[in-house]
């Protein structure tokens, strides 16, 4: 059988790769993990003529230097898997930086076929380019677009063909360093011509590689046993850099610009330099006095379209499940299976689902956000204040987005590069008080803080801030040593979002929830309704269940804070939603319907609860694990089950010590 | 010699030399920001970090606490 054609879509961020690669693929693509990491890897196909081909979406990459794990990706699926062809799509309106990476995959000996994107705009810059001089100097497939128009695209299919059909080896054109690094790089080459363990890496690629002191290229080197060849790199480049006066890093970089520059003397007229749009709408967004005013009024505008929009589709998709139960409970008569069709499975399914509309509005807007240019802003506007915490600008969406839901929030952390700045944001994220912590604090404050409910709220939320605050940076000192990484942020012009860019974003996340993290809240659900039916069987008193048997068996741990084992139970329940702890407690007291509001509710919760030890107890239901889709979407998004029950462990425990220490407080300040 | 962080908005200047080490100095080379080049500061943000330039036709985001290590000469 023939070998699947595949072709890699490279290029730098905010190109407009996204577009192109739907616009080739249409709807036959789909989005996975690359293997082992957390970053997606979007694949699809078309067929062209006589070939089908398969189109691997990269992640952005400035260099084939990696900078972050998405760049490493980038890097070592074009030198490692070597596609029948890679198209480096090129922001024509950015030349000058872009052609740097077209530089180094030619280097590298890819089959370059250039997607010159965004003509539109170069030419309301002013800016003339001749595309077929260019192709004569890159000695590579040149093809003008307007992605977002669809203008070229059959063009670069058939450039593609043409590649993969007639596919030619080392005809592009290689850019010279200099005479005396020439010589060097050749006898590089020629050592390595006796290491066969590296035919297939491009030579005169690896040579360079290594001279520039690529960590990874060194590797690679040392790997295949060649370390005759690293130490004559290393001579060279000592030799070198004592000439030059200067590192061999930016002797390489320099020279790529000084080529670039040559070459866009050739094929560019420069444009004079216009007021444009973009310029007048930062004038405004990131305006010393309005940029933080306006910054945190797109936010609550994002914030409400997410979760008020959605409030009528998760009642919708509750009614729904609420009632395919009912059938379940109608038509099954063995009450065991009933209950475990109507309860556990019905019940999982809706728990999962319950998350959809969040989700997809809300990577709706993100990606219109994203698409727009603004989200750089907003990391622009807030970095200074997330960079005393350890974080970065990037970090503050996310934590916004919180308190809305953990879930999704969680989720919105993949704009973060650096490793270690996501890692800590996903940590503390459910220190945000999700809005399904609510419905607990209003029955709990509307109990015992009668008059002064709006503060004893407030101070929850303010709670969970100052602890994420904290946390964050005591994650920094102890797990995450060292300063969050340097900034080195491009801030895209603004550009009009595409509906189709943005449902398509939405359709992925949306999917892409419901395979990572779907099966373990599933799985969750299913376990604790098991738990809180058996021994007893369907029907049997609640008390009698494995959950209570869990309740009275942790109670005196909690006896220390003035708990009962109803309240112990409640929060075993709270695993699966914080709003389940108000509707277990209705159970414990036989009161039908409960909602937080009930006043006969906040009546027996007298009986149990003390205001410090309620207080103590909002605190705790609003620290300890938010939920078992929170949990879910923790372990899918750091892909580590050592960080996903290293957080739940801490919230359990900070959450412990915090109820303790309200208590100790509250008994000293007088307070029963 | 003045340090690219010290420098108001709207200024412009050219690169004498990059301070910046390491993976990162290597990262804002590959970007654009080498020995020679011209920048101009753009804005700084409300909060008096980060800064925004424009380079090589486009615009960057960068800390002070690495433009303290970049030394401009200022144009006219």
């Amino acid at each position: 059988m023939k070998e699947t054609t595949k072709v890699a879509l490279a290029g730098n961020p905010n190109v407009g790769k996204t577009v192109i690669f739907n616009e080739l693929t249409g709807s036959k693509q789909h989005v996975g993990n690359w293997p082992g990491v957390t970053v997606e890897k979007k694949v699809g196909n078309f067929s062209h003529k006589d070939e089908e081909i398969e189109v691997v979406d990269l992640p952005g990459t400035y260099s084939l230097s990696p900078y972050s794990i998405d760049e490493r990706i980038a890097r070592d699926y074009i030198i490692e898997e070597k596609p029948d062809a890679v198209v480096n799509i090129v922001d024509a309106s950015n030349i000058e930086r872009n052609l740097y990476l077209t530089l180094q995959l030619l280097e590298a000996g890819a089959n370059v076929v250039v997607a010159l994107n965004m003509m539109d705009e170069a030419q309301k810059k002013g800016m003339k380019i001749d595309v077929k001089k260019l192709s004569e100097i890159l000695k590579a497939p040149v093809i003008p677009m307007v992605g977002i128009k669809g203008e070229g695209v059959k063009e670069l299919k058939n450039a593609i063909y043409e590649e993969v059909k007639h596919r030619r080896e080392h005809r592009h054109m290689s850019m010279g360093y200099g005479r005396e690094l020439e010589k060097g790089i050749i006898s590089l080459e020629e050592e390595m011509a006796r290491c066969p363990a590296l035919k297939k890496y491009r030579h005169r690629w690896l040579a360079i590689k290594i001279l520039e002191g690529d960590a990874e290229a060194i590797k690679k080197v040392s790997e295949a046993g060649c370390d005759d060849l690293i130490k004559e790199a290393k001579r060279l480049r000592k030799q070198f850099g004592r000439k030059l006066d200067e590192d061999m890093e930016t002797y390489f970089a320099d020279k790529r610009y000084e080529f670039v520059d040559d070459i866009l003397g050739v094929v560019l007229i420069k444009g004079k330099k216009l007021w444009s749009f973009s310029d007048m709408l930062d004038k405004v967004l990131t305006h010393k006095v309005f940029g933080i005013p306006i910054f945190l009024a797109m936010m609550w505008a994002a914030f409400q379209f997410t979760f008020s929009v959605a409030v009528p589709f998760m009642d919708a998709i509750d009614l729904f499940f609420g009632w395919l139960g009912d059938i379940a409970r109608v038509s099954i008569t063995n009450p065991a299976i009933q209950s475990l069709v109507a309860d556990g499975i019905i019940g999982g399914l809706g728990s999962v689902l319950i998350f959809l509309p969040n989700i997809f509005l809300l990577f709706f807007v993100l990606s219109l956000m994203e698409d727009s240019g603004y989200l750089a802003r907003a990391a622009f506007v807030m970095d200074k204040a997330m960079y005393r915490i350890g974080l970065q600008g990037k970090s503050f969406v996310p934590m916004l987005l919180g308190f809305g839901c953990n879930v999704p929030a969680i989720m919105a952390t993949r704009t973060i590069e650096d490793r270690k700045e996501r890692l800590i944001t996903i940590l503390v994220n459910p220190l945000m008080s999700c809005s399904a912590r609510l419905p607990v604090y209003i029955l709990f404050a509307g109990a015992f803080f009668i008059g002064a409910e709006g503060s004893v709220i407030f101070s929850m939320y303010l709670m969970g801030i100052l602890l994420a605050v904290l946390m964050a940076l005591l994650l920094r000192k102890v797990f995450f040593k060292g300063k969050p990484s340097p900034l080195i942020m491009e801030m895209p012009p603004y550009r009009m979002p595409t509906f189709k860019s943005s449902a398509i974003h939405m359709w992925e996340k949306g999917s892409m929830f419901l395979k990572k993290a779907g099966s373990i809240i599933f799985l969750g659900v299913v376990i604790i309704w098991f738990l809180s039916t058996y021994p007893g069987g369907p029907g049997s008193d609640i008390e009698t269940s494995y959950v209570a048997a869990i309740g009275r068996w942790v109670q005196p741990i909690f006896a220390p804070l003035g708990w009962d084992w109803k309240a112990a139970i409640a929060l075993v329940f709270g695993f699966v939603a914080k709003e389940i702890v108000v509707g277990a407690y209705g159970t414990f007291y036989g009161i039908s319907d409960a909602d937080e509001g009930s006043t006969s509710l906040r009546s027996e919760l007298h009986g149990a609860f003390t205001p410090v030890s309620a207080y103590a107890y909002m605190a705790f239901v609003l620290i300890y694990v938010p939920c078992l889709a929170t949990i879910g979407v923790i372990k899918s998004e750091t892909g580590s089950w050592k960080w996903t029950l290293f957080a739940v462990a801490y919230m359990m425990g900070l959450a412990y010590l915090v109820a303790l220490v309200i208590t100790v407080v509250g008994h000293l300040l007088g307070f029963a | 010699m003045t340090r690219l962080a010290e420098l108001k908005s709207g200024k412009k200047a050219r690169i004498v030399h990059m301070g910046v080490k390491g993976p990162a100095g290597q990262r804002y080379r590959e970007m654009g920001m080498i020995c020679g080049e011209k920048v101009e500061i753009v804005r700084v943000a409300p909060l008096g970090d980060p800064m925004e330039i424009e380079v090589k036709g486009y615009n960057l985001s960068l800390r002070k606490e690495e433009a303290e290590l970049i030394i401009v000469e200022v144009m006219k």
